[in-house]
């Protein structure tokens, strides 16, 4: 069976609900593109995730972004083991999935093996969380630039981006 | 920077246009692998290593071999008035961020 067709489902969904005008997904013509500059043993590696990641016992941390309509994103230190971890999406496929293995949505696990067996040569010391936000005006001026600048300041080579 | 995507909403993805991306047929929140399944946990994200260095140019698509389950009805039952995506209190809360975001539009911040 194909794959799911989320934009089509969300606007079917959404005009059943009586909204007139369907979402607009985020589109763009021109794609950048970047070469590795570097083997990938060389590289060092950032994470970047939606998955809306709170370190266990200390969500009140956080709560100011929870209540913060803009949504502001924020970095957690790679190093949280994974079993602090725990997120806080709302927006997954509850009916058909978990959240509860962090190492399904966020790799961490894996990518600390990696560095061992040395395919990548490390991780930067912080993540970053990017929520899934409805404002793309937001997503392109404000999390994108903190995000990369944070990538920049941490000397990561290269992001893996994980939508959740 | 390269980057490397993990996705599980192909069509969403692939509209919007990234540079590599790494698509799991599985559903929404578990783009790096089927919970508690160590396997296919690593394998995709060697997939996705293996991408960021042989790419050739954006919008490249790898889909990883792995399927959710032989019964696919979770794909049908997505986003119908039976499995909404969002109920209750976390409707409502994407509901008010929806609103704070439109009286923040025009307003010159961000």
């Amino acid at each position: 069976m194909s794959h799911v067709r989320y934009i089509d489902k969300t606007r079917e969904y959404y005009q059943s609900e009586g909204y007139a005008a369907p979402y607009r997904w985020a589109h763009f013509d021109d794609v950048p593109f970047t070469r590795l500059a570097r083997p990938l043993a060389e590289c060092r590696v950032g994470l970047v995730t939606t998955s809306e990641m709170v370190i266990r016992g200390r969500e009140d941390e956080l709560a100011h972004v929870e209540n913060d309509p803009t949504r502001p994103g924020y970095s957690l230190p790679m190093e949280t083991p994974t079993k602090e971890l725990v997120s806080r999406k709302a927006s997954y496929d509850k009916y058909a999935t978990t959240l509860d293995d962090v190492d399904a949505y966020l790799p961490l696990t894996h990518l600390r093996r990696l560095v061992e067996e040395r395919r990548i040569a490390g991780l930067a010391p912080r993540f970053q969380v990017v929520h899934s936000q409805y404002s793309q005006r937001r997503t392109l001026t404000v999390d994108a630039p903190r995000v990369l600048a944070e990538l920049h300041e941490d000397r990561v080579d290269v992001a893996v981006l994980t939508a959740v | 920077m390269p980057t490397v995507m993990f996705g599980c909403a192909r069509d969403i993805v692939e509209h919007c246009g990234v540079p590599r991306f790494v698509f799991t047929d599985f559903p929404l929140g578990n783009p790096t692998g089927r919970p508690f399944d160590p396997g296919s946990q690593r394998h995709i994200l060697d997939l996705g290593l293996h991408l960021l260095e042989s790419a050739r140019g954006p919008r490249t698509t790898v889909q990883s071999p792995y399927e959710w389950s032989t019964d696919t009805t979770w794909k049908a039952k997505v986003l119908t008035r039976e499995q909404p995506f969002l109920d209750g209190a976390d409707k409502e809360k994407w509901l008010a961020r929806k609103a704070a975001d439109k009286a923040l539009k025009g307003t010159g911040k961000p």
